[in-house]
């Protein structure tokens, strides 16, 4: 008896929790499928908000600039970041702490000061482009998510390996591909997920260090006061929602399996 | 033999010196956008016209832009009070919860984590003015702000509850503590340290939040990110709007500081309390 009445409060908590969580998307998404325009208002059921999403060019252009910054940026700070990793990892540990503690400093920085410090910059040595300077702003935050995911892979995996695979005739470029890379995989596929979603979501450091070439947050901060199309939650919610959990159902999955296996060898033993 | 051995081995030092090499690229990177920049905000914090000097600093520190900052941390310090009474209870029941179970409610309680944060700011901002009286008001910037970063406090509590090992539980059980008493004398003090790497989450960031209190406080509640945004943008002014700046990272880099300190002690005390 105590112990339902427990679960039944837990469970209420944590449902009340989760409303809180996702109450303001979801009634926005419900909201983008009413015709009428105020909230709480229904007058019937439309895809009106929908229809006007794809012919306002503002809204396609920042879904553009979005997703095309966020699918450049990450790929880009996955490579330099898996590179400056593994190059780190082989270096001094004087260097190494160094070079790594002024990397996490986009990580520690408020990203206000970073925009900030990344508009003087642009503007000390007159770039202009706005393309340009949102993808240099999302390279260089992304760098050190990716680096701090590949360096934990690195130091599990053994440097014996990559000595092998020289002693074996492989020159260093072929090591790192052939041996290396396929070890810490994990880790850079981590780094890019996270750098990508990262980009997806910025606001603060694109807002300072962008100049007329918006992306969606952007987008929306302009627009708040006139109204932001509500169909615009349901683009951005949907397939977000739908990748992580598609990610870490799998993850789940694999760990039971996982469970599972390793109790079947148990009971062989 | 010790010769050709030695011969290996330098080549192997020089395998390795080359391996740094790749490094190169990123340091370049790193020294043109992330240093840089840095120098650029120290340089105009420091100087005025051309010659050197503290005057930017000391007319930044003035009395109303340390309010400001005071105001902040209020705000700050409200927000993460509330996300920890909010977010812990939520924390707690999930790692009480069977593993598969709770691994797939957790994925929910972080899944707003990763969505456009200014759009669930704006969603706020719609609803608190369709049905509420509180939007431009400090309460609807306060739950905004909570409601951002609330999943930022429940993470790292829950990843130290679930690693939190169930034999001290069993042990305090046995040893003729009520449930009550484990929860506050063994899981409470264990679970420190995602407290506080919790609060560092929270606190830190909502310091220097800038946005939602322009979205939900309609500009009638300054906090010191809009503070440095009108010295920047609206003033033109960089060399106050620098001096704010390194201010405010002074001010994160003493609280990160101070957290960290906590952190340690609290891990060291945690594992010699119970003794």
């Amino acid at each position: 008896m105590v112990n339902r009445l427990k679960k039944f409060f837990s469970g209420t908590y944590l449902g009340l929790m989760l409303v809180f969580l996702y109450a303001p998307i979801l009634i926005l998404i419900v909201y983008s499928f009413n015709q009428s325009k105020t909230l709480g208002n229904w007058t019937g059921f439309t895809f009106d908000w929908y229809v006007q999403l794809f012919r306002t060019p503002e809204i396609t252009d920042a879904l553009v600039v979005t997703l095309s910054v966020a699918a450049i940026s990450s790929i880009v700070a996955t490579v330099l970041g898996t590179l400056a990793a593994i190059g780190l990892h082989a270096m001094k540990r004087r260097d190494r702490l160094l070079l790594e503690n002024i990397s996490q400093l986009p990580m520690v920085n408020p990203d206000l000061v970073t925009g900030i410090s990344l508009m003087l910059l642009f503007l000390f040595v007159g770039l202009r482009d706005g393309y340009t300077r949102l993808l240099i702003a999302h390279i260089t935050f992304n760098l050190p998510y990716v680096i701090f995911s590949v360096l934990p892979k690195l130091r599990q995996s053994s440097d014996m390996l990559y000595e092998a695979a020289l002693d074996l005739g492989c020159t260093p470029m072929q090591a790192i591909q052939k041996v290396v890379i396929p070890d810490i995989m994990p880790g850079i596929v981590s780094g890019l997920i996270m750098a990508f979603t990262l980009s997806l979501d910025d606001f603060v450091i694109s807002f300072f260090a962008g100049n007329g070439v918006d992306n969606l947050s952007m987008y929306i901060y302009a627009t708040a006061r006139r109204g932001v199309n509500p169909a615009l939650s349901t683009i951005i919610f949907v397939p977000v929602v739908t990748l992580l959990l598609i990610v870490n159902l799998k993850s789940i999955r694999e760990e039971r399996n996982a469970e599972l296996q390793s109790k079947k060898v148990g009971l062989k033993r | 033999m010790k010769q050709t051995k030695s011969i290996k081995e330098k080549l192997a030092k020089g395998m390795r010196i080359r391996r740094s090499v790749f490094a190169y690229p990123y340091v370049l990177w790193m020294a043109v956008f992330i240093l840089a920049p840095m120098l650029l905000i120290l340089y105009y914090a420091f100087t005025n016209d051309g010659g050197i000097t503290v005057e930017n600093i000391v007319q930044a520190a003035s009395w109303d832009n340390l309010k400001v900052l005071i105001d902040s941390v209020r705000f700050a310090l409200y927000t993460t009070i509330l996300c920890l009474l909010l977010g812990y209870p939520v924390a707690y029941l999930l790692s009480q919860m069977k593993k598969t179970s709770a691994a797939l409610l957790s994925v929910f309680f972080i899944v707003p984590m990763w969505m456009n944060f200014l759009l669930r700011t704006y969603a706020w901002k719609v609803l608190l003015s369709a049905f509420t009286k509180i939007l431009y008001t400090e309460s609807a910037v306060l739950l905004g702000m909570v409601y951002n970063f609330l999943p930022f406090m429940i993470l790292p509590i829950y990843t130290t509850l679930i690693k939190l090992d169930k034999s001290y539980i069993e042990a305090a059980a046995d040893l003729g503590a009520n449930p009550a008493k484990t929860f506050l004398k063994v899981v409470f003090p264990l679970s420190m340290p995602g407290i506080i790497s919790g609060v560092t989450m929270v606190f830190i960031p909502s310091t220097t939040t800038f946005a939602i209190s322009q979205l939900l406080g309609g500009g009638k509640t300054m906090l010191y990110g809009d503070l440095i945004y009108m010295k920047f943008i609206t003033e033109q002014s960089w060399s106050t709007g620098s001096a704010l700046s390194i201010i405010l990272l002074a001010f994160v880099l003493i609280s990160m500081t101070f957290m960290k300190k906590a952190e340690r002690t609290t891990s060291d005390e945690g594992g010699g309390r119970l003794w």
